[in-house]
């Protein structure tokens, strides 16, 4: 166990020094949701006054937190893929170290990572007039919420680094899932307004079932049995997507 | 002779109906410098993959240490020191940050590990450029942090993969001296290499592989050896009148030095057929000064490994092999 902890902290410090020393990747995941919030939360505003009232950002926010947690979570797994074609995977794994260690170090550091950026784009929000009214046990609450949808698409991203053959595939997956994935959610407007087939598939999007509860946080206040189900819903996620990648990662890292 | 630190016995392995391996054995000695020598696709990779528990072989046993390397790959992870030849430095990481990786990869103790540090920099030459990012290091640089790396938990065994590709010159030369400060260490090295010239002047023995087989194993001496040895042509000053019984008495001088396997002339040169030309040229001048015979000029060949690869494989070393592998 000592060692264990060892070896992940080894690992997960030099992943907090690429964050440090590389903020523009972190920049990079950023752009699109700092980008949404602030243009697409003032030019819809007049169009959305009718349908979800005087302050669209508001309404907004909680989707850009979700595609902000999204976006990380799903490039988290991308550093170990550039380490698997350069040969550094294979000289790290030549070490007498638990396999577990690389995906436990690479996991709480990108949910660090999504934990962060959702804080640096709420208080972009809470400049831009956005007001929680849950407060500061909501923005605590709102970050929990984030991190419990990261860690499922975490470990689809991780599953990803280990079975993609090169980064351009999976910069090519990322690209196309983040944004179509976030309007098939109530991401940007409420789920009645939807089409009927976009409904369908928003109610099976779990990022849906993050959003309106983030929303709730933000607008309306504590919802104990909304929060709850949604906390079962993203944990039964997490729990199906740790399980599936556990099982393809001990096949590919065997 | 002591007993193998390396021991590969009848190693198969096949990635569909390509064969990798086709039942390679070898071993090697502790504190020697191994050399697996073949062109690209030979087995070298495949090998190297096996030792360091990452493939599993269709058949065979590898020990290391003593150690089964299937039965308990955990402990022999901790008894190899694999440098791979991609350059595997962190662009973000400083030289430092990266010994402390390994270090706490390897699991070594806080106790020991600043000294073990400061002890791998000094022994590739990187100290003061502790706190250098990697990005900011030559590409030599870079190669000897990679190769620092790999001691910190001195192994018995480090593995180096094509050391000295793509380097320069002088980072070569350092590369190479380093490699022979390890083997003084006591440390055995095995390296696989496609560079006859590395395998020379590093190698205690060699073993040369060629589509998934040793088709050659033996000390650099040995294998040239095998081919005749090294011949030695002498010509005879051409002021001297007497060429063709200078010429005679030369070949009949040396042919009484144990050392000369026979002699032939060839035109106004002799040729000498000797094991080594390193021992042979100051004794053949010697003997040569003692009878009285000017030398105008000396120059030898040495059949090398290419030659030897060129005798066991049956096709030129540069030829290759198939890719893949």
């Amino acid at each position: 166990m000592r060692e264990f902890i060892q070896e992940t902290n080894a690992q997960f410090r030099r992943w907090m020094i690429h964050l440090k020393r590389e903020p523009f990747s972190l920049a990079f995941n950023l752009l699109n949701p700092i980008i949404l919030l602030i243009f697409m939360g003032g030019a819809f505003q007049g169009l959305a006054r009718n349908s979800v009232g005087e302050d669209y950002r508001s309404y907004l926010l909680p989707g850009i937190l979700a595609l902000t947690a999204f976006g990380n979570s799903m490039g988290g797994g991308i550093p170990l893929l550039f380490d698997r074609e350069n040969g550094f995977l294979l000289r790290l794994m030549s070490a007498p170290i638990s396999r577990s260690s690389i995906l436990v170090s690479r996991f709480l550091a990108v949910n660090l990572s999504t934990m962060l950026q959702c804080l640096l784009i709420l208080v972009l929000g809470i400049l831009f007039g956005v007001r929680i009214a849950t407060g500061i046990g909501g923005v605590a609450a709102l970050l929990g919420t984030g991190l419990l949808l990261g860690f499922g698409i975490t470990a689809i991203s991780l599953m990803l680094a280990f079975v993609l053959h090169n980064h351009g595939d999976f910069f090519a997956i990322m690209g196309i899932t983040a944004l179509p994935l976030t309007f098939l959610s109530s991401a940007f407007v409420p789920l009645e307004t939807l089409p009927a087939w976009m409904r369908l598939l928003a109610r099976i999007n779990p990022m849906t079932y993050a959003i309106d509860a983030m929303r709730s946080l933000i607008l309306t206040g504590w919802d104990a049995p909304r929060l709850l189900w949604t906390v079962a819903v993203l944990l039964v996620f997490d729990a199906a997507m740790l399980w599936l990648g556990a099982r393809v990662l001990s096949r590919q890292l065997a | 002779m002591s007993a193998p630190v390396v021991r590969i016995e009848n190693l198969k392995k096949s990635y569909g109906s390509v064969v990798a391996l086709d039942g390679i054995s070898l071993e090697v000695e502790r504190g020697r410098i191994f050399g697996l020598l073949g062109p690209n696709g030979a087995g070298k990779t495949t090998t190297v993959k096996i030792l360091i528990t990452l493939v599993r072989p269709d058949g065979g046993r590898v020990e290391v240490a003593g150690t089964d390397v299937f039965k308990d790959p955990a402990k022999a992870r901790n008894l190899i020191g694999y440098v791979p030849q991609e350059l595997t430095t962190d662009p973000y990481l400083t030289a430092r940050e990266h010994l402390r990786y390994y270090a706490d990869i390897y699991h070594l103790p806080s106790a020991i590990r600043e000294s073990r540090m400061q002890e791998a920099l000094a022994l590739v030459g990187l100290a003061g450029l502790e706190d250098r990012r990697a990005r900011d290091l030559s590409g030599g640089t870079k190669k000897k942090l990679d190769l620092a790396c790999g001691l910190l938990h001195r192994p018995p065994v480090i593995l180096l993969d094509e050391p000295s590709l793509g380097l320069d010159v002088q980072v070569r030369r350092d590369v190479w001296n380093y490699i022979l400060r390890l083997k003084e260490q006591g440390t055995t090295v095995f390296l696989c290499t496609n560079y006859m010239d590395e395998a020379e002047r590093l190698c205690d023995e060699v073993a040369i592989i060629d589509r998934g087989k040793i088709v050659a194993l033996g000390s650099p001496a040995t294998l040239r050896s095998r081919l005749g040895g090294d011949v030695v042509s002498v010509e005879i000053a051409s002021a001297n009148d007497h060429d063709g019984e200078s010429l005679d008495s030369l070949d009949k001088t040396v042919s009484q030095l144990s050392i000369v396997q026979r002699s032939v002339k060839d035109g106004t040169r002799l040729k000498i057929y000797v094991e080594s030309n390193e021992a042979a040229v100051p004794k053949i001048l010697e003997a040569a000064a003692a009878a009285g015979i000017s030398v105008h000029s000396i120059t030898y060949s040495r059949p090398g490994l290419d030659d030897v690869f060129l005798h066991y494989a049956g096709r030129a070393f540069s030829e290759g092999g198939r890719n893949g592998a």
